[in-house]
């Protein structure tokens, strides 16, 4: 479970943390379904999450749309109420009247920098947004171009009196990182953070993201469906199913040596040449308002598809016994039966 | 022998601010039963070499040079000789066919209406076909009994293949026909695309920005840049061993996961495409490449012959520069 995985991060004083947090949408019901006392139908979105982010790590939150990962990182900026569980901040648990605060120690980074930017506000404006809502002393001005200059918006006064529609995907997802670098924070929340940029234009972001985090030690979760991605800046991986994380590792185990079906079936589906043979889970993606009793993975998973997990006796036990997270390897985190009793072998 | 040729295709957009070159003197072939891919970022012109094939770009763009499609210059036909050409000869999977079905109709009779007006059948008979095209792209015939919106992302990408499939083309545009998709659905999708083109030995010309989906379908790959070609070849080898600082960059985008090369180091190039109305001098390139040298402001590359059955448009390439200066002006 994920006492272990705290276990290993005690070291340090994690910079953020989810204890056991769960998110539901509550569906809609009809009129006439409500007055006969029919009851929502409940997406439950993120179904009991355990996590810490450590400073200056790079953390990949992954999974299919519609597997939570979102709403997660939602949860954590503190834009989503949590029906139940903690975040907490070096320590101490996240409360309502300390949002603001929070707000400036942990910025996000939307997937569109085109509908995050405010068109009829030029670039200094936007990046002064923050620095004046929080109050921020210093000079302003200074502090502007210091924060466009780290995002590699150079000389950053030519682009003071911009527009965002004058500047190219690229330039605008900059102008979104400056703003939220110029309040310092601590940890950046980016949700899909290149993958509305053309391709050649995605790694020069993801180079200015490690920078940030070499040299300002900042630390990073990244909300991507792109393994490829998470491969080039995560230092460790955290794979989503179903609200769920079903696996959690040093970024080289999880997507080179993957313990959960799931993970190894997200791999298999990576584009790459010659690679039309590879197996392919049948069916569409889960659906967070009917998870699976037991294992919410067995629906779709190949390992009781082909038998192997009855030829094993565990058939059952992934049928009806939910599970969470157990350390099969040092550091990597998996919630598979089958995972679990390989890993007990010799 | 090629089904579909492209021959010094040049598109030019009308707008208020004058003409945009969307497609700046483009060669394609496309044999029977081959898997062309196009690939390039927003902008390129693309999609618009797409709609140039079948004719479907707005009115009052100006284009020119040839679309031979089985040797008969689409260019040149007649409007009744073009609609059945059309869905006939050659048909297109669109971008965004999740918007692309019509709401109000079932998509059985939204299928079966190009069977009827291309092929003259009864309506009976064309809803017989529709149940087997149906089956042909995995989904149950009594689908055809439903709406758009009874049916998830991936069947209606599903049935705007079979739309595509209908009247037995030869030859079928798919313009990035996965982009919206989820992971594993696109991974479905594609396998189905893939393998219709085999069975049935489909010409197809793949247009995408994701070199990875590309290189996974292809035979051969076609890289844009600015609307003009600046590399081809066979697939595996443009994107594995591109001869382009272009290709290399664009396929640097999509690293192997476990290649330690990429392993936290991302890599990508400064700038960004050129403003169609305003492309450099000299290579279009080469304000944003990282190998450019003097001449390349100065001397256009076109496509020199980089080993066998490749092709790329840069002055780095070997006797490239050589020739560039001894036949250019």
């Amino acid at each position: 479970m994920s006492g272990s995985e705290k276990a290993v991060a005690t070291d340090e004083q994690p910079v953020l943390e989810v204890r056991d947090l769960y998110v539901n949408f509550a569906g809609r019901v009809g009129l006439i379904a409500g007055l006969l006392g029919q009851e929502a139908t409940m997406a439950r979105a993120v179904d009991g999450v355990n996590l810490v982010l450590h400073r200056g790590e790079v953390l990949a939150l992954a999974g299919e749309s519609g597997c939570g990962k979102t709403t997660l990182a939602r949860t954590v900026m503190g834009l989503q109420e949590p029906e139940r569980g903690q975040i907490l901040h070096e320590g101490n648990p996240l409360r309502k009247k300390d949002l603001h605060s929070y707000r400036r120690r942990v910025q996000m980074v939307f997937q569109d920098p085109t509908a995050a930017l405010n068109p009829r506000q030029t670039i200094y404006e936007i990046v002064a947004e923050g620095l004046r809502i929080h109050h921020v002393a210093g000079n302003e001005e200074e502090l502007v171009a210091s924060a466009l200059s780290r995002a590699g918006l150079r000389p950053p006064q030519r682009f003071f009196l911009l527009y965002p529609h004058e500047l190219s995907g690229g330039q605008r997802q900059r102008v979104v990182i400056a703003g939220a670098l110029a309040l310092d924070p601590e940890v950046i929340v980016a949700d899909e953070p290149v993958s509305s940029l053309d391709a050649s234009v995605r790694g020069e972001i993801l180079k200015l993201l490690m920078e940030l985090r070499d040299t300002l030690q900042i630390s990073i979760l990244v909300v991507t469906h792109d393994l490829g991605l998470a491969w080039t800046v995560a230092d460790r991986v955290a794979v989503m199913y179903l609200g769920r994380i079903v696996e959690i590792g040093p970024a080289e185990d999880v997507l080179t040596k993957p313990l959960h079906p799931y993970t190894q079936a997200l791999l298999d589906v990576v584009p790459e040449a010659g690679g039309i043979e590879r197996p392919i889970l049948a069916g569409e993606p889960p659906d967070p308002t009917r998870i699976p009793p037991g294992c919410r993975f067995h629906p779709r998973c190949p390992v009781v598809a082909s038998g192997v997990a009855a030829q094993v006796k565990i058939e059952e036990r992934c049928r009806g016994e939910d599970l969470g997270l157990a350390e099969l390897r040092r550091g990597h985190f998996a919630a598979c039966h089958h995972a679990a009793i390989q890993g007990s072998q010799p | 022998m090629s089904l579909l040729s492209v021959k010094d295709l040049t598109v030019v957009y009308k707008t208020q601010g004058g003409g945009v070159p969307a497609v700046r003197g483009v060669d394609l072939d496309v044999r029977k039963g081959e898997v062309l891919g196009l690939a390039g970022e927003s902008g390129c012109g693309k999609s618009t070499i797409g709609g140039a094939i079948l004719r479907l770009l707005p009115k009052g763009t100006e284009i020119a040079g040839q679309v031979l499609l089985d040797n008969e210059d689409v260019l040149e036909m007649r409007p009744g000789r073009l609609r059945a050409v059309r869905w006939a000869g050659a048909s297109i999977v669109f971008q965004g066919a999740m918007h692309a079905l019509n709401p109000v109709q079932r998509v059985g009779d939204q299928i079966a209406e190009a069977i009827v007006i291309h092929q003259q059948a009864g309506q009976k008979e064309a809803l017989v076909r529709v149940g087997a095209l149906l089956e042909q792209v995995g989904l149950p015939t009594r689908r055809m009994n439903d709406y758009a919106h009874e049916l998830s992302g991936g069947q209606k990408q599903r049935v705007m293949i079979a739309m595509a499939l209908a009247c037995d083309p030869s030859l079928v545009i798919a313009d990035e026909p996965t982009t919206a998709l989820d992971v594993m659905v696109q991974a479905q999708v594609l396998r189905l695309l893939k393998e219709l083109q085999r069975d049935l030995g489909l010409a197809m010309l793949f247009i995408t920005h994701d070199l990875s989906v590309l290189v996974e379908v292809s035979d051969r790959l076609a890289i844009m840049y600015a609307g003009k070609i600046v590399e081809d070849g066979l697939a595996q080898q443009v994107f594995y061993e591109p001869q382009h600082p272009y290709t290399r960059a664009l396929s640097a985008a999509f690293p192997a996961i476990g290649d330690v090369r990429f392993r936290r180091a991302p890599s990508g190039l400064g700038g960004d495409p050129p403003d169609p109305q305003q492309i450099p001098p000299g290579c279009s390139f080469h304000p944003r490449c990282p190998v450019a040298f003097d001449d390349c402001s100065r001397v256009e590359p076109w496509l020199f012959p980089a080993g066998e059955g490749r092709r790329a448009a840069c002055l780095l390439v070997e006797g490239a520069l050589q020739r560039a200066k001894g036949d250019g002006p």
